[in-house]
């Protein structure tokens, strides 16, 4: 089963790749939202899948007697997820403020802040 | 000199300060001296990084003592100097700062005993020297000197650090008692790498060709700065090295050949440059290097005399060399120039510093009963057991009787002769600024009259410092020998050149100019180097996004895709999955495929919706609850944002070239590759549940929860989801702040 989500956790990188190496910001931020969802697949898989036990402890903290899934990689995405939406937001407020102030998303035509190019 | 002269010279405490408290540090120094001179070392000291055995120690014996009482008796005079030339100078406190921060330094240096000490003290007589020589900052040429000094000396600091470091490797230690006392570095398999190093740091301190260039145009420092570095400081602490490795290193044809090459070839060449200079300042630059050509020289040698020459002419150098500096210093005070063409016949208006001048002078020419005469008895002495034996004798006759003539041009010539108008009327200097150079010129004379006075010192010296049994012995009168001869020689040639200075320097002129000059070969070193450092960065930095990011992607499929074929680790590939699986991964796919191929806007997003969606499927699936939540929400949310966002964004066009998509669909399918490669590697290899097993283990009994990932977050890790916190609230605040203002008119 961990080999699926290899193969789909690596499709899911290689279109993240394509798409931020466009030049247009709004497919830039698409890439990153693929991305980090492709990074979480790929830790997630990492501690292994356990299909339908979550993990839950019994009464007064009695194990079960099927082994639970692996709940370490369930707290770092949790922590991931967030912090990731955190920048997702942030990253698409500057390209809102960017389509304001210069009036297009090409990245690589936003050069306010460089050298000027072969002086 | 122009020197400002607006300040209210309340700074002039500082000083006296500086003069005392340089005396004091001398006066504790000589405590050690029954010690030192019975053939011991003084140690002390504290640990600095143990783990890395370097320490904070310093070491006093023969050779660290004469320095360093050099260093703050000669220091001592020059503050209080200093407080007689510019004590009204508005900057006259920071000027203090500086250069009791390089005295500092620079007992430092000759004191440490640790090599990784010695090291630090180096560089910081490098960086105070640079503040010294720049102290006129207003002053482009000073700017630039003092950054030629520094760029020199440091760089030759760099290959010294990693000389030391080879010697810790090859010693064993960085204790310099330890190595010294060892059996010697010569037989090591670093040795030719250590040597070659060591001498690059040396030889630019010392200012040895072809390092040289820098120290004629130190001279842009004020004159107090000049008589301290240039005679028993800065420049003296590469020829200190060489002294004091010499036990380890020296005694190989290498050492021989290297130093004995760049001292001859320095000692002759600044000597010749010397008598062509007519500012008198520039004139004892030149004699420095002569100076510092002439110890480096008889450090190679390995007889008693040679090495015996090389410190006593050390300490005859040290003196008289502060002395005449600070002549020149009070001449330029008294009158207004130090051009040897505008002075003459002073020696009426400034009687004392005359005095001075003679005693120093005469001490530089050699003649007897001073103590020069004694050095350079012994400089022939020693030059006669230094191989090519008759090279040497011969570049050291010429160097000598060249300073006898820069001698008469530095030291008479301004006093004696006809009285020349000089651009004001000339008067004796204050108090302050003729006592140190009387008392060093007095000290010639004391200890050439008394020849043994020095003697015990420079018996500890060869004894404790290069392991010798005995040094040879000073005397005034050592009969008709081969040395009295050659000092006879030099003399006659001397004179003869004196007399001979005007055609001399005509001759000399003419020669440079039709040579290649080190100072504008140095300039445009500098400026090739600019040019370069802004090539390679507008190389390195575009400033495109996409080429950083296709830079970082290459780099990534190149190291990890490289360790992954160099390491090969077993993967396992195992097709067999549930259906659904199956299904809910081809969902998520084809949400990344739709975005990948559309135009518009809204099936973008309805794609990266669809793939969220299937990954909240996939933790759902595989029991993670949780996590399978926060992911809905924040899938939908991002949706929100996004069709929100995308109202007020243009439509997406695909500028890309096709031959450019296909490059970058090459490169993302290697990327994506990878990450398959590693994720199969990683779930291949035996899963280490030890920290899974605390949790389960832990939850209930140390937090009360059930729900174990909950308890991590709140509880085994709170501070981490405080952090996450943290940074939610900034991004927000960070978004509000950057959509709150109404954009600006900017240009593309």
């Amino acid at each position: 089963m961990e080999t699926v989500l290899a193969l789909l956790s690596g499709f899911l990188v290689a279109a993240a790749v394509w798409l931020m190496l466009s030049g247009n910001l709004l497919r830039f931020l698409f890439g990153l939202l693929l991305l980090s969802n492709a990074v979480n697949i790929a830790i997630f898989s990492a501690g292994r899948l356990t299909p339908g036990t979550p993990p839950f402890l019994g009464d007064k903290g009695a194990l079960p007697d099927a082994v639970m899934a692996n709940s370490l990689p369930q707290a770092l995405l949790l922590t991931a997820i967030v912090i990731g939406f955190g920048l997702f937001a942030f990253s698409l407020a500057l390209t809102i403020r960017a389509y304001r102030s210069f009036h297009h998303l090409d990245v690589d035509q936003m050069r306010l802040a460089e050298p000027k190019e072969d002086a | 000199m122009a020197e400002q002269r607006t300040g209210s010279g309340k700074a002039r405490v500082f000083g006296y300060a500086g003069a005392i408290a340089a005396a004091v540090m001398a006066g504790l120094l000589s405590l050690a001296l029954p010690e030192v001179l019975a053939g011991g070392r003084v140690l002390f000291g504290i640990d600095w990084a143990p783990s890395l055995g370097v320490s904070l120690a310093f070491m006093l014996d023969g050779l660290s003592l004469t320095f360093a009482l050099l260093i703050t008796g000669i220091g001592s005079l020059i503050f209080l100097y200093a407080t007689g030339y510019m004590g009204d100078h508005p900057r006259f406190g920071r000027f203090v700062l500086f250069l009791f921060a390089f005295m500092l330094s620079m007992l430092g240096v000759v004191m440490a005993r640790d090599l990784i000490t010695l090291f630090v003290f180096w560089e910081l007589t490098s960086v105070t020297s640079y503040l010294l020589i720049g102290f006129d900052h207003e002053n482009a040429q000073a700017r630039r000197n003092a950054l030629q000094a520094m760029l020199v000396t440091a760089a030759g600091g760099l290959a010294l650090l990693a000389g030391f470091i080879l010697i810790g490797l090859a010693g064993g230690s960085f204790d310099l008692a330890q190595i010294l006392t060892g059996p010697g570095l010569q037989d090591s398999s670093y040795y030719t790498p250590i040597l070659i190093l060591v001498l690059l740091g040396a030889f630019t301190k010392s200012a040895q060709f072809p390092f040289h260039f820098w120290l004629p145009n130190a001279m842009a420092a004020p004159t107090p700065v000049s008589a301290y570095l240039h005679s028993a400081t800065m420049v003296k602490a590469g020829v200190y090295l060489l002294a004091r490795l010499h036990p380890v290193l020296g005694d190989t044809p290498a050492w021989q050949g290297s130093l004995t090459a760049a001292g001859l070839v320095t000692a002759v060449m600044a000597s010749i440059l010397a008598l062509r200079q007519t500012d008198l300042k520039q004139a004892l630059a030149y004699t420095t290097l002569m100076a510092l050509g002439t110890i480096t020289l008889f450090l190679a040698g390995s007889s008693e005399y040679a090495l015996t020459a090389a410190v006593t002419f050390l300490i005859v150098h040290s003196l008289y060399k502060a002395a005449l500096f600070m002549v020149v210093g009070a001449i330029d005070h008294g009158t207004g120039s130090r051009d040897v063409a505008l002075l003459g016949g002073l020696r009426g208006a400034l009687p004392i510093t005359a005095l001075a001048a003679a005693l120093a002078g005469l001490s530089m020419a050699g003649v007897p009963p001073l103590i020069g005469w004694i050095g350079k008895e012994l400089l022939y002495a020693g030059a006669a057991t230094i191989s090519p034996e008759p090279l040497v004798i011969l570049g050291v006759l010429t160097a000598n009787a060249l300073m006898v003539a820069v001698a008469g041009v530095v030291a008479l010539r301004p006093f004696w002769g006809a009285r020349i108008k000089t651009p004001h009327i000339p008067h004796e200097a204050p108090w302050q600024m003729w006592v140190g150079p009387l008392l060093l010129g007095g000290l010639g004379l004391v200890f050439g009259l008394g020849a043994g006075l020095l003697q015990p010192m420079i018996e500890a010296m060869l004894t404790t410092g290069f392991g010798r049994d005995h040094a040879a012995e000073l005397h005034l009168w050592a009969g008709f020998n081969l040395p009295f001869f050659l000092s006879l020689a030099t003399f006659a040639m001397g004179i003869t050149l004196y007399l001979m200075r005007d055609r001399y320097r005509r001759a000399i002129a003419d020669l440079l100019a039709r040579l290649p000059g080190f100072d504008p070969g140095w300039d445009r070193f500098l400026d090739h180097f600019r040019t370069f450092a802004a090539w390679q960065t507008r190389l390195i930095q575009p400033g495109r996004l996409t080429a950083y990011l296709t830079a970082t992607f290459v780099v990534m499929v190149l190291a990890i895709g490289g360790a992954l074929l160099l390491r090969r680790p077993v993967i396992a590939i195992d097709l067999s999955a549930p259906l659904l699986i199956w299904v809910i991964a081809a969902v998520t796919a084809a949400g990344a495929v739709l975005t990948l191929g559309t135009r518009s806007r809204i099936a973008a997003i309805s794609g990266i919706g669809t793939t969220g969606i299937g990954v909240t499927l996939i933790f759902i699936f595989f029991g993670a609850p949780d996590v399978a939540t926060t992911q809905l929400m924040v899938e939908t949310l991002s949706a929100v944002l996004f069709a929100i966002a995308a109202l007020r964004l243009p439509a997406i066009v695909e500028r890309r070239s096709k031959s450019r998509q296909l490059a970058h669909a090459v490169l993302a399918g290697a990327v994506g590759l990878t990450v398959t490669l590693i994720v199969l590697a990683v779930t291949t290899h035996p899963l280490d549940r030890h920290i899974t097993s605390f949790f389960e283990e832990n939850s209930y009994s140390l937090a009360h929860g059930l729900n174990i990932v909950n308890v991590i977050l709140v509880d085994f890790r709170a501070f981490d989801t405080f952090g996450e916190l943290t940074v939610v609230f900034l991004a927000s605040v960070g978004a509000y702040a950057v959509l709150k203002r109404r954009s600006r008119k900017a240009g593309p």
